[in-house]
């Protein structure tokens, strides 16, 4: 390496400038330790006297103040959630003698519960010693029990406090979620300062979801408190100032924020006639409005009592749940996939218009059954029965499998995926709650990236005889199918699906609405359009349409298709009998439609688990959501 | 004869005091040193609870210190500046082992597991970064042109920037300041300082316009702790408290109400200092910081002693870093200065710092022990 400066190099020039950076820098160590020397006299001499005092006769405590939290309403100012006085059991770590024995003695009280034994001793060492930690809720019985009691427990207090309360119980459950008590992982995601006065925390739904515009901002006061924890001074109480305010200087409060209170898309109107048709069953339902994205309903069956979690569920209880076989706190319209079935069918038509891979007045023969060239593997008319010549419209109408075993070939596997790609399958419809589930789209690609085996990659022409009547691999969740509907009421200007629409700030009560947002629209020709519309209409219209029966009788026209989604694969020689197969064995039942047909508002996609066929049991769940929405046509003209 | 070119050699301790057969012992630093870790002793063992097992570790760990103390004492400084860009770079490579492992394992990113060691990579940059710079200037002259002041400062910042990504920021400051020093007692010009200055207060409005709500909050708290009394401002509450009550004399050893009655956070690792506060009052800390002081006035009187770049700039910025340490440390818990997580060099319990520290002493006894003798 060169190093052209060492001939220039002047020592004792450079000794010179190093002695006087040497110099600077001891001058600057004086300074600071000087400095350094003032702030600890003016602490121990100056201000001694007020700090003595602060440590020995007295204890300094901040008192954290918990905010409100903020209340959620439907979208017609109906509350979902709400905050309810109540009573609280809380410990003060540094006060109780003996935490095993202190927790035991509640235990016999039965003022906790004994599963809880351990979490409750973690969660109070989690904390410093003055935090209040919060055991459980108290009924106002107990609140009695405990107050007679009180002199045996030192260190144990009821507070009044604020809880969560869902006046709609089960009917907003999955969409709601809930609160519950802080955890210690929650305790690692969250800034602990802000928490310090709050005992619950959003766990699920929309409340995990805007937690932090719920939450609020912790607020506090300084208080000076005696060894038996008696406060002796409190700022905001005005007696105590003058008997003790001359020990203490700059004791402060600061009030809480409340948190902000947020409007949803949902009506609840709708909510509860969805909950009311399905709660026998196992299923979902979700309705959107397709001008917006607006989710109106979403309810998953069966459900759980949201307030039984923010009054502290305890250990068994939650196992319970969570053994049960019909899987309560699962939410079956956001992580539930299924089969699409034939409510496939009406995408499949558009992607076979667009690709011009048939006329659709051009008949094909239905003979019942249906085989690949040189195959002997039967492809069956999903209900049984010859439908004979069938156009596209009739194939709509009647929900003829053969005509779309034979459409799915003469369009192609690659061409179907992409279509059906557009209108959302096989990703996240961007719900802005946690938990949705993508589904699959199957396509050649699909199948080479899922899975490993060269020989399991292949493509077969069965699969995409498969495809076309929504059965083998596609998964679709009820959110994807009541998503993509809506995108195909609106005519491919498609909107996320969205929970929140307005913000009111807990303190200003100033509302701020969002605008919705729009996705790539889904570009189709409009006579496309038309066509698919006028044979889904037919559905629940025409003489021989599926659904003809179960919307008898509505004043407005229903864009619908019904689906079955088959559980359980009957032999090739055998004919599926309903009474025959195991219940939980039976075919899903799906429903999908939007009306009015000519001007839609509402799109709606239902599900029902082992409920046969898609007329019977998920299209009188749909005719009931669409009679709760039109119902109310009074306020839906006056909608903002 | 221009001094660069001689070389260094060992000195045939004409003049020189060497008890123990020609080996280094610089006899005014080793006691100072073991004064100042004593009274930290007589504090930690307060502080820890009187735990005389606790206070039995911490002596081991300066027992480690002492034994890292002697051996870099014998090697002579020609070799330290030898085996520094090897240091610079192992210590950069083992930064970046840990960062992919933590990205794997998804958890603490800071610690090397050697399966009977464990160890922090950043400790060994805190004494690698000074010297680096200090090689790096070493033959060229001083003071340094722009573009090797760029160079410098990219020495000190790459590592100080993979440290602040693990993400360790107290560390990263401290490698930055050691580095830092450096770079100032290389002579950079003082119109470049403040140039620096202006730049950095003209950007702070610029960077202030782009940050997040949460992390403009965040700087509130560093600026203002009392603004956050739930959270870290607890801590410079609570240890206000305990000095302030402490008065000129003292509570009296092991009678420390704040430290016992566990008012005060962290008491015998960044806290100790107002544990000393407490118990020993105002004369109690007037000692320490003399000792202190003292210290750092040995360490500069070896550096004005050396006789070449390299020694010259590390044992100046070794001396002004362990400055650095104590005045952060003591003005944060005096509530002087934002919180920063720094340990009083010596006295707070904790094993790494304390032998990358003695270690740093041990290179500025060698520097001394080393020289050679000069022609009048």
């Amino acid at each position: 390496m060169a190093r052209p400066s060492l001939a220039l190099k002047d020592h004792w020039q450079e000794q010179r400038l190093f002695l006087s950076r040497i110099i600077a820098a001891g001058v600057i160590i004086l300074l600071l330790t000087g400095l350094l020397v003032m702030r600890l006299v003016q602490l121990q001499i100056v201000d001694y006297q007020r700090f003595s005092e602060l440590s020995q006769g007295n204890r300094y405590r901040i008192e954290p103040l918990p905010p409100n939290r903020g209340i959620i309403y439907d979208r017609n100012g109906v509350v979902i959630a709400e905050n309810q006085p109540s009573w609280e059991l809380v410990a003060i770590g540094e006060e109780i003698e003996n935490l095993q024995e202190t927790l035991k003695a509640l235990e016999q009280l039965k003022l906790i519960d004994v599963s809880e034994h351990n979490t409750l001793r973690d969660l109070i060492h989690s904390h410093r010693g003055f935090e209040r930690v919060k055991l459980s809720n108290l009924t106002e019985e107990q609140a009695a029990t405990f107050a007679v009691r009180r002199h045996r427990f030192p260190g144990i207090d009821i507070q009044e406090a604020l809880a969560r309360y869902y006046p709609f119980g089960e009917a907003s459950a999955h969409a709601i979620g809930y609160v519950g008590s802080i955890s210690l992982a929650d305790l690692e995601r969250i800034d602990r300062s802000e928490y310090a006065a709050s005992s619950q925390i959003g766990k699920a739904g929309v409340e995990r979801a805007y937690e932090s515009t719920l939450h609020g901002r912790v607020g506090y006061r300084q208080q000076v408190v005696n060894a038996q924890g008696r406060v002796l001074f409190d700022p905001t109480v005005k007696a105590h100032a003058e008997n003790v305010s001359n020990l203490i200087g700059g004791l402060e409060s600061k009030p809480p924020v409340p948190g902000d209170n947020i409007v949803l898309s949902l009506d609840m109107r709708l909510q509860l006639a969805a909950q009311e048709a399905l709660k026998d069953a196992r299923g979902a339902a979700v309705a959107i409005d397709p001008r917006s994205g607006d989710v109106l309903a979403l309810v998953s069956t069966p459900a759980f009592d949201p307030n039984r979690f923010a009054a502290g569920l305890s250990r068994a209880d939650y196992n319970a749940l969570t053994i049960d076989a019909d899987k309560p706190l699962v939410n079956r319209a956001l992580a539930g996939t299924y089969p699409p079935g034939s409510t496939v069918k009406p995408f499949i038509s558009l992607v076979a218009l667009e690709h011009e891979s048939i006329d659709p007045h051009k008949t094909l023969y239905c003979p019942g059954e249906y085989h690949l060239p040189g195959q002997t593997h039967k492809y069956r008319e999903g209900k049984g029965g010859i439908h004979g010549p069938m156009d596209m419209h009739d194939a709509i109408v009647r929900s003829c499998d053969v005509y779309y075993y034979q459409l799915s070939t003469m369009i192609g596997i690659d061409d179907i995926a992409a279509g059906l790609k557009a209108f959302g399958f096989g990703a996240v419809a961007g719900l802005d709650i946690e938990g949705e589930k993508s589904g699959i789209l199957p396509s050649p690609e699909w199948k080479r990236k899922r899975f490993s085996r060269r020989e399991d990659q292949a493509w077969f022409l069965g699969e995409t005889v498969n495809t076309g009547v929504g059965q083998g691999y596609m998964l679709v969740t009820p959110l994807q199918l009541a998503h993509a509907e809506a995108t195909m009421a609106a005519r491919g200007e498609g909107h996320p699906p969205r929970f929140l629409i307005g913000v009111e700030d807990g303190t200003t009560r100033a509302v701020k609405y969002l605008d919705p947002t729009s996705l790539t629209p889904v570009a189709h020709n409009p006579e496309h359009w038309d066509f698919v519309r006028d044979a889904m209409v037919g559905v629940t219209s025409e003489a021989h349409g599926t659904a003809r029966e179960a919307m008898k009788g509505l004043t407005y026209k229903v864009a619908g298709k019904t689906g079955t989604a088959q559980v359980f694969t009957v032999g090739q020689e055998e004919k599926y009998k309903e009474g025959d197969v195991d219940e939980r064995l039976r075919d899903h039942s799906w429903f999908t439609a939007y009306a009015p047909a000519d001007e839609p508002r509402i799109a709606v996609a239902v599900i029902v688990e082992n409920g046969g066929f898609g007329a019977s049991a998920a299209a009188p769940v749909v005719r009931k959501i669409l009679e709760a929405y039109f119902a109310a046509e009074g306020y839906v003209a006056s909608e903002p | 004869m221009s001094l660069a070119n001689l070389e260094w050699g060992r000195t045939t301790g004409a003049g020189r005091w060497r008890p123990l057969g020609g080996l280094v012992v610089d006899v005014p630093l080793i006691v100072l040193l073991c004064l100042t870790a004593g009274v930290g002793g007589v504090v930690l063992y307060s502080a820890l609870g009187a735990d005389m097992g606790l206070l039995m570790r911490q002596g081991m760990r300066f027992g480690l210190g002492l034994a890292a103390f002697f051996v870099l004492s014998q090697v002579p400084p020609r070799y330290l500046r030898i085996f520094t860009p090897w240091v610079f770079f192992l210590g950069l490579a083992l930064l970046l082992v840990v960062m992919v492992e933590g990205e794997i394992g998804k958890g603490a990113q800071r610690w090397l597991d050697l399966g009977v060691v464990r160890f922090q990579p950043s400790e060994i940059l805190k004494l690698a970064a000074p010297m680096m710079v200090a090689w790096f200037m070493h033959e060229r002259r001083l003071p340094p042109t722009f573009m090797q002041t760029v160079a410098m400062v990219l020495i000190v910042t790459v590592p100080a920037f993979l440290i602040a990504e693990q993400p360790d920021l107290g560390t990263a400051l401290l490698v930055i300041a050691s580095g830092g020093l450096t770079i100032l007692l290389a002579g950079i010009s003082v119109w470049v300082m403040v140039a620096v200055a202006i730049a950095g207060l003209c950007a702070a409005p610029v960077l202030w316009h782009f940050m997040h709500d949460y992390q403009r909050a965040r700087v509130f708290v560093f600026l203002n702790p009392e603004s956050d009394p739930l959270g870290t401002g607890y801590n410079t509450i609570q240890a206000k408290i305990a000095i302030g009550s402490g008065g000129l004399f003292g509570k009296g050893w092991l009678n420390g109400t704040q430290a016992h009655l566990e008012f005060l956070p962290e008491r015998s690792t960044d806290f100790i200092f107002a544990v000393m506060g407490e118990e020993f009052g105002l004369l109690g800390l007037l000692v320490l910081v003399v000792l202190y002081l003292a210290i750092v006035g040995r360490g500069l009187y070896i550096a004005l002693q050396a006789q070449d770049t390299f020694t010259r700039l590390l044992a100046g910025a070794l001396s002004l870093t362990f400055f650095f340490y104590v005045f952060v440390n003591a003005g944060m818990v005096s509530g002087l200065m934002p919180m920063v997580g720094v340990p009083l060099p010596l006295v707070s319990a904790g094993g790494t710092s304390m032998v990358t520290l003695m270690a740093g002493f041990g290179m500025l006894a060698s520097i001394h022990g080393h020289r050679k003798l000069m022609a009048p």
